[in-house]
């Protein structure tokens, strides 16, 4: 029997779909693929509800449990861990539906809605590394901004995952400091060509080469964003007069304008009466 | 530092600035020190009530527009009160009174603490 190319790929891709027997999931579709393994819409038939559901690879439940103890509003909370039959271990977890950061952001986004990715990515980051979890493996191909707006951190690392080279920090060791480098290069990442170089001196400082150059944890880095944002000078720079005095005009524009104002009413009350 | 402080004490500063100017006309130059008084009251009554509507309503351009107006009319109260060369010296005392009270007004929405912050304190 002779079979088509289109036929023999399509049985391919069925003998590549994990068999979901015994456990309370029915399979949908591949919707991506990561180092570690891959994710698949599914429904859980017990509560008629969709989930994500990741396949690994390896016989990794470190992720799950890693995952399954933070409770943030920026991180994909696990449902349930399970074994499949051919003994690789899935994990279900809520489906969000969005796009991701690099499909997400285009010439349109502000500034302004830029850095508030990167402040919740940050701020679930932070609240991570409080539970002694770092990520490992922060890009924009796993965070996700959902239909509201909302940012969520995906695929927390695990022991065995390397880095994105653009994004992973150059110590061999990764640590809590590594996370700020691939955060810095991920502000560097979403800021437009012409961005203000008080975020790109930030984006800098936290991508530093030596780990004690960089902010000392995340809040520090989005304290410093903070202080941009406020119109207040930013650690990680030193400006220059020039800049400053700008920064000071544009923060305190009002207040200028009117002290001028007062100037104006003055003098030509000056001069009016020497007509 | 609350609002109303900051009011009060921008008020007395401004006010008694712009009291001192009349310092630049011989007619007003002997009385320098009353009007710097009087302006200086003026400025603390305009920021007295900024700061207190600062500490309801966190809107820099309603500040301003009610410093202003708070000027403009104990601007007018002075002016309608004193007589200078036989007139009343409405443009020279309102028109600074008017910007002096949108400062006023401008400054207590962005400076001092709000009462929302200061609550939680305690």
């Amino acid at each position: 029997m002779h079979l088509s190319d289109s036929v023999l790929d399509h049985l391919r891709q069925v003998v590549a779909l994990p068999d979901l027997t015994g456990t309370r999931y029915e399979l949908e579709s591949e919707i991506g693929r990561g180092g570690l393994g891959v994710v698949y819409a599914a429904r859980d038939i017990q509560l008629n509800r969709r989930v994500a559901l990741k396949v690994m690879d390896a016989a990794l439940t470190g992720e799950a449990e890693l995952i399954a103890r933070l409770e943030h509003p920026g991180i994909v909370p696990i449902h349930e861990t399970g074994t499949l039959p051919d003994g690789r271990i899935f994990y279900a977890m809520k489906l969000v539906a969005g796009s991701r950061l690099d499909l997400y952001l285009d010439a349109s986004q502000s500034v302004a809605e830029r850095l508030r990715v990167i402040r919740r990515v940050g701020e679930a980051l932070a609240y991570a590394h409080s539970h002694g979890v770092i990520h490992r493996d922060l890009k924009p191909q796993n965070l996700l901004v959902g239909e509201f707006g909302e940012i969520y951190v995906m695929d927390w690392g695990v022991d065995r995952v390397a880095g994105t080279p653009a994004f992973r920090a150059p110590e061999p060791r990764l640590d809590q400091r590594s996370d700020i480098y691939s955060l810095g290069a991920l502000l560097a990442f979403v800021l437009p060509r012409a961005a203000p170089p008080a975020l790109e001196a930030i984006s800098q400082k936290a991508m530093s080469a030596d780990p004690t150059a960089r902010y000392p944890d995340v809040p520090a880095l989005l304290a410093d964003i903070a202080r941009f944002e406020d119109g207040l000078p930013v650690q990680a720079w030193s400006e220059p007069l020039w800049h400053r005095l700008r920064r000071f005009g544009s923060r305190n524009a009002v207040l200028l304008w009117l002290v001028a104002a007062y100037a104006a009413v003055k003098f030509l009350l000056f001069f009016l009466r020497n007509l | 530092m609350n609002k109303i402080l900051v009011g009060l004490l921008f008020g007395l500063i401004l006010g008694a600035l712009d009291g001192a100017t009349a310092a630049f006309y011989p007619e007003t130059r002997g009385l320098v020190g009353g009007i710097m008084v009087g302006s200086s009251l003026k400025g603390m009554l305009v920021g007295l009530l900024s700061g207190w509507f600062a500490r309801k309503v966190q809107s820099t351009m309603w500040g301003v527009l009610l410093g202003s107006a708070l000027g403009l009319l104990f601007a007018y109260l002075v002016a309608a009160n004193d007589v200078i060369n036989g007139r009343h010296p409405y443009l020279e005392v309102m028109t600074p009174g008017f910007v002096v009270g949108a400062i006023v007004g401008f400054l207590t929405q962005r400076m001092g603490t709000p009462v929302a912050a200061i609550k939680g304190e305690v």
